[in-house]
């Protein structure tokens, strides 16, 4: 979901929740009354000093941060407890990160009112929240310590998890005055350091490394397909070969037969395979014979609705954003352009495919997965299994990528996994996993797309804008629906298009939304993922068909997007801009886009390849505000960039007949390390609100990629992938 | 069927069918969970391990076919190279999600194993085998070189 529209979102959330929103500093006894109070225990966890939910220091110094949003590797854990640290002004190497429990009044994401992540709102909403929770836990540490040397509280200074009171040369560190510390009142507004005195915000010397890169070399983080408990079961679930069918029939004698399955049951999405291991339930369910009632599967290809979708964007859509009079003026204009972009689906992938394990006695159930939207997913267990949401623990686990995918508006993993515990009765652990085939062929991509684009030129100037997109919608059906799809209007298939950075007099973006029975998901930068290539394609074909440079021709529109202009010509400075080329054999291209209150431009230099344009070099300017951590927001930019240029490249899942053609990665392409274009960052100072970097560094590279590829004379790339393009 | 299997030094018996990949025996049946599933293939390189020393991919070895030759896993991974390459990965802040890097660290460790100082080409060829959905190739790469060149010194 995206940041622009979470002030509405949060709305609508905390009606669906009403009652439950509690201030975050509750005082001991409302604490204990509130029905928060068993996962405030639980978060504090026998600690010393658990000042707020957020925080727990032990008698050994350890301070525990609890990281309301899930890891899964763009770097929550490390930059939230870098804001609890700076206000603490605890010793980072004393600091750790787990993840909070679920529990939506502590812990809901302040951008949607529910408990969850996404948008790349971490750092943005938790900015003032994290810092203040610091503030506070420093306040009673000190209010503590002052008590026990009988010294003003102003008098004591605090400095890498040690206080120290000048006057009486008296020291101690956090552990020593935990317990004490508890027994203070908590302040209601302590204050929060001025920017200029940060000692680890913006810190870019090394020293604030991140809290989980151990364990993850070494292997022994842990991860939800890792799970294993006495009894447990290991389930897989033959799907339907398209979407929208459903189980008609099934003949499972010889999947029962294989060594090692325990049962097979029929699930609402499928038939589930039970097993002492996952490998005879792999093997399992190749074994089961199942016939599909398919009248209301969805048996379009690829190819059929790339027509339908073509046909209509001949056809104006509803309007999402207009100035001026962008049919008049294209009628009049000296020059008419118009491009057309076709957009696959496409999977996210994740490293780590979808799995979920849970217990359940019938009364209680606890269930441990990567869920990336706890308040829904935590609600649609008990659903289905008919408790109440506090008979359900749920506990966020690390997980091995996402990218959008752990984020269901539908909860539909949550609930085959309460499903399939149902199924087969209380008192039985299960551990559901969906395979590599399960993930790429599941569905829930990221939509297809066409942009048919329209430019009128006049005295060498831009003078008219027009962008039709026709897409499924996202949020249809979902929770966020009512809120974040306005007048037939879903925000998520036109952010980056219905307002563009370029001034342009008369401009009209309009959308057609379809109906498709693919089920359809955001893609790690969600809109931004197709307009952005579309408007900056298009722009880049405008400004080379009036002349103009690439860069000094998008900064002459720019007069009103300064942060965009001011990224731009950072990245143009980084690479020595000198134009496009080519020059021996390689060319420039560029783009920049504005997604989630995120500036990127980026720079690419590629060459035509044997089989492929090659991407060989990649700079980047980031402006996110204040740059919480340099280094991780650098590692978003490379790992953004190398996850835009393979779905650029590579990325399609084409559907025949409605059946998903690929399966794994064999058939789903994906960049490899030899793929991987050299990586060049510069973080843009700025003293804004900082936000978020998981998504923005990938809308740019794909444009800036095709941008190049035309300037290689390859022509306009207008349907991704762009190794299609040129094949 | 009953088997005897040799896993990071210790004979261990594992009662699974002769044809379940390796992958699955290591992390099912012997609890060693630092080797990871992204495919089943052979086509994404997280569940690399080390056979007789060689890096091979668990998910396609059937354990009836490893017959008496010694596995090593994340877990059990040792020696100079492994100790580099681990402390270059935390150095760089390699991981992100984390989940393909039991892989690379194998596929890293048995590639200076092989070759001192190796060449970008040289880690082109030893690591395309691991897909890291993030990306995280770049400082993988850089990771590498700063491990040889630690081991030089
Ligand atoms: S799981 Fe073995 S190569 Fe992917
Ligand atoms: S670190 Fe996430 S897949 Fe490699």
């Amino acid at each position: 979901m995206t940041t622009h529209d979470v002030a509405l979102s949060r709305r609508a959330m905390l009606k669906g929740a009403a009652g439950l929103v509690i201030g975050l500093y509750l005082p001991e006894k409302a604490r204990a009354q509130s029905g928060a109070a068993h996962a405030f225990r639980r978060a504090a966890g026998g600690a010393d000093f658990a000042p707020n939910a957020f925080i727990r220091i032990g008698a050994d110094d350890t301070v525990t941060v609890l990281i309301k949003h899930i890891e899964f590797g763009q770097g929550p854990f490390t930059g939230l407890a870098t804001l609890v640290a700076e206000e603490l002004d605890a010793d980072w190497s004393k600091v750790r990160a787990e993840h909070a429990p679920s529990n939506t009044d502590f812990y809901k994401n302040l951008a949607f009112g529910v408990q969850g992540t996404g948008g790349s709102t971490a750092i943005a909403n938790s900015y003032d929240q994290m810092r203040k929770a610091g503030a506070t836990a420093r306040a009673m540490l000190v209010a503590a310590a002052a008590q026990s040397w009988g010294v003003p509280a102003r008098e004591i200074t605090v400095e890498r998890g040690v206080l120290r009171h000048t006057g009486t040369g008296r020291e101690g560190r956090f552990g020593q005055f935990a317990e004490a510390a508890a027994r203070q009142p908590v302040p209601s507004d302590p204050p929060l350091k001025d920017p200029s005195v940060f000692r680890l915000i913006g810190r870019d010397d090394g020293s604030v490394k991140k809290l989980d890169s151990a364990a993850k070399s070494n292997g022994t983080a842990q991860f939800t397909i890792d799970m294993s408990e006495p009894g447990m079961l290991t389930v897989v679930v033959a799907h339907p070969p398209r979407f929208g069918a459903r189980v008609a029939s099934f003949d499972a004698s010889a999947a029962r037969a294989v060594q090692g399955v325990v049962d097979v049951k029929q699930v609402p999405t499928g038939v589930a395979v039970y097993a002492n291991g996952t490998w005879p339930a792999i093997k399992g369910r190749e074994q089961l014979r199942i016939s599909w009632d398919e009248s209301a599967a969805e048996k379009r290809s690829s190819d059929q609705l790339i027509e339908e979708y073509r046909a209509l964007a001949r056809r104006p859509g509803r309007i999402a954003g207009a100035h001026g009079d962008a049919i008049t003026t294209l009628a009049r204009a000296e020059r008419t352009i118009e491009a057309e972009y076709v957009f696959p689906y496409l999977a996210h992938a994740p490293m780590e495919p979808l799995d979920g394990f849970l217990r359940w006695d019938g009364q209680r159930a606890h269930a441990r997965f990567g869920s990336q939207l706890q308040t829904l997913d935590h609600q649609a267990i008990a659903t289905v299994l008919g408790l109440k949401p506090e008979q359900v623990e749920l506990e966020t686990m690390l997980a091995g990528g996402s990218f959008g995918r752990r984020a269901q508006q539908t909860s539909h993993l949550a609930a085959e996994l309460a499903e399939v515990a149902k199924a087969i009765g209380p008192g039985r652990p299960v551990k559901l996993v969906w395979t590599r085939e399960d993930d790429i062929r599941g569905g829930y991509y990221r939509p297809l797309i066409v942009h048919r684009m329209r430019g009128g030129l006049r005295d060498g100037k831009i003078v008219a804008w027009t962008d039709t997109v026709v897409s499924q919608s996202i949020l249809k059906g979902s929770p966020f629906e009512a809120v974040m799809a306005k007048g037939g209007i879903d925000a998520t298939s036109v952010e980056g298009a219905k307002e563009i950075p370029y001034d342009i007099a008369d401009f009209r973006c309009d959308l057609h939304t379809t109906d498709v029975g693919v089920p359809v998901l955001w893609w790690r930068s969600v809109g931004h993922t197709h307009t952005g290539y579309a408007v900056e394609c298009f722009v880049d074909e405008l400004l080379q068909a009036t002349g103009q440079d690439p860069v000094a021709g998008r900064l002459a529109m720019m007069g009103k997007a300064p942060r965009e202009a001011g990224v731009l010509r950072a990245v143009a400075e980084l690479a020595q801009w000198s134009g496009p080329g080519p020059v021996n054999g390689r060319a420039r291209g560029v783009a920049v886009v504005k997604s989630f209150d995120s500036y990127v431009a980026q720079i690419a230099e590629v060459s035509a390849g044997d089989d492929g344009p090659r991407v060989h070099k990649v700079w980047c300017a980031v402006d996110c505000g204040v740059p919480v951590n340099p280094d991780v927001i650098r590692a978003q930019m490379e790992g953004g960039i190398g996850f835009g240029v393979g779905a650029a490249l590579y990325g399609e899942v084409a559907l025949d007949e409605g059946r998903p053609v690929p399966a794994n990665f064999d058939t789903y392409r994906v960049l490899r390390i030899h793929e991987m274009p050299q990586v060049e960052v510069r973080v843009v100072n700025s003293t804004e609100k900082p936000t978020g970097v998981g998504e923005p560094g990938v809308p740019p590279i794909g444009p800036a990629v095709a941008n190049a590829m035309a300037r290689l004379g390859l022509g306009r790339p207008r349907r991704l992938p762009l190794v299609r393009a040129v094949a | 069927m009953a088997l005897a299997i040799k896993v990071n030094g210790t004979i261990q018996s594992v009662d699974v069918d002769n044809d379940a990949p390796l992958l699955w025996v290591l992390r099912d049946a012997l609890g060693l969970a630092g080797t990871k599933f992204g495919c089943g293939v052979a086509q994404c390189g997280a569940c690399t391990v080390f056979v007789d020393g060689k890096p091979m991919r668990s998910c396609t070895l059937p354990i009836s076919a490893l017959g008496t030759r010694e596995v090593t896993t994340i877990e059990g991974v040792s020696g100079r190279e492994a100790e580099a390459v681990q402390q270059a990965w935390i150095a760089r802040d390699v991981p992100q999600c984390g989940y393909c890097q039991s892989g690379q660290v194998m596929s890293a460790v048995a590639l200076l194993k092989q070759v001192k100082k190796p060449s970008d080409r040289d880690i082109d060829l030893a690591m395309n085998g691991n897909v890291c959905r993030c990306a995280t190739y770049v400082r993988i790469r850089a990771a590498i070189h700063d491990a040889a060149r630690a081991l030089e010194g």
